[in-house]
């Protein structure tokens, strides 16, 4: 018997949203960032033998997924597996764009910066996520990120209005002072 | 004590009308009754900023999840792997 044990059961309900935001944001399309991640736990099944447990079972899970995206971009044939960097310098006859003016990066083409910081922010929030309980993150996750009604979200759950906020309240405290520490 | 009591209650109030206003859904009314008790109240207001902040990066990260009815699919399909497994 093996010190660590996971349990595949539990997978969707602990990693599903962190990892689909995490898909999401590499690969821009819903239905295929679906499929991912259903390929990821079935390959994760595969080899749960293999898990060591040295790492985190989210680690472990987002490092299949790394390398099923990578897949993905190689099977579609990309440029974003291709990735090699050309800088050629005035080496083009054509004169076009010779001004170095030209060729310096537009300072306020900030683009891939804050998709970049972005990706991050959703990451941070999400493992802030995880730190709460599980109710106020269930419900926090609904009336936020789903946009939810307040009366949707209690008829579903069983609770009344200021059941909801009081759990509102206490998650959104916990996620400042969360992402106080961790983002700010 | 019954001023620090009736204080609390206060904060309770405003900080529910603070939440209210991060789904929009406060009345005008409650907006100006934050707005006074923020004038007041340090650690309302303390609050309030970071509850315009948590929900700004909220929106700015543009975070998505999966759909109830997506997951619960997927969960079907995990769990028939799961038990094919292990047969």
């Amino acid at each position: 018997m093996p010190k660590h044990k996971i349990d595949p059961n539990n997978w969707i309900d602990l990693y599903s949203d962190y990892l689909f935001n995490y898909t999401i944001t590499r690969v821009n399309d819903r239905d295929l960032a679906k499929d991912l991640i259903q390929e990821t736990f079935f390959a994760g099944l595969k080899s749960m033998k293999n898990f060591k447990g040295e790492a985190s079972e989210r680690t472990w899970l987002i490092s299949i997924l790394k390398r099923k995206i990578i897949d993905y971009y190689r099977k579609i044939n990309s440029n974003k597996a291709k990735a090699e960097v050309r800088i050629k310098y005035n080496s083009d006859t054509e004169s076009e764009g010779d001004w170095l003016e030209e060729r310096v990066a537009d300072p306020f083409d900030k683009t891939a910066e804050d998709t970049l910081e972005n990706e991050e922010l959703g990451e941070a929030i999400y493992s802030c996520l995880e730190k709460l309980p599980e109710k106020h993150a269930a419900v926090f996750k609904m009336k936020t990120i789903e946009g939810m009604d307040t009366e949707t979200i209690c008829n579903e759950l069983n609770i009344t209005a200021s059941n909801l906020w009081v759990i509102i309240h206490r998650a959104r405290t916990a996620m400042a002072t969360c992402m106080e520490k961790n983002w700010f | 004590m019954n001023t620090e009591d009736t204080r609390r209650k206060s904060c309770q109030k405003a900080s529910l009308i603070c939440d209210k206003v991060q789904y929009q859904e406060a009345t005008f009314f409650e907006k100006t009754k934050l707005l006074f008790h923020v004038l007041m109240c340090r650690m309302c207001r303390k609050y309030t900023q970071q509850n315009k902040k948590l929900t700004q990066s909220i929106n700015k990260a543009q975070v998505t999840c999966m759909q109830k009815q997506e997951k619960e699919t997927l969960k079907e399909t995990l769990s028939r792997a799961i038990q094919e497994q292990q047969s």
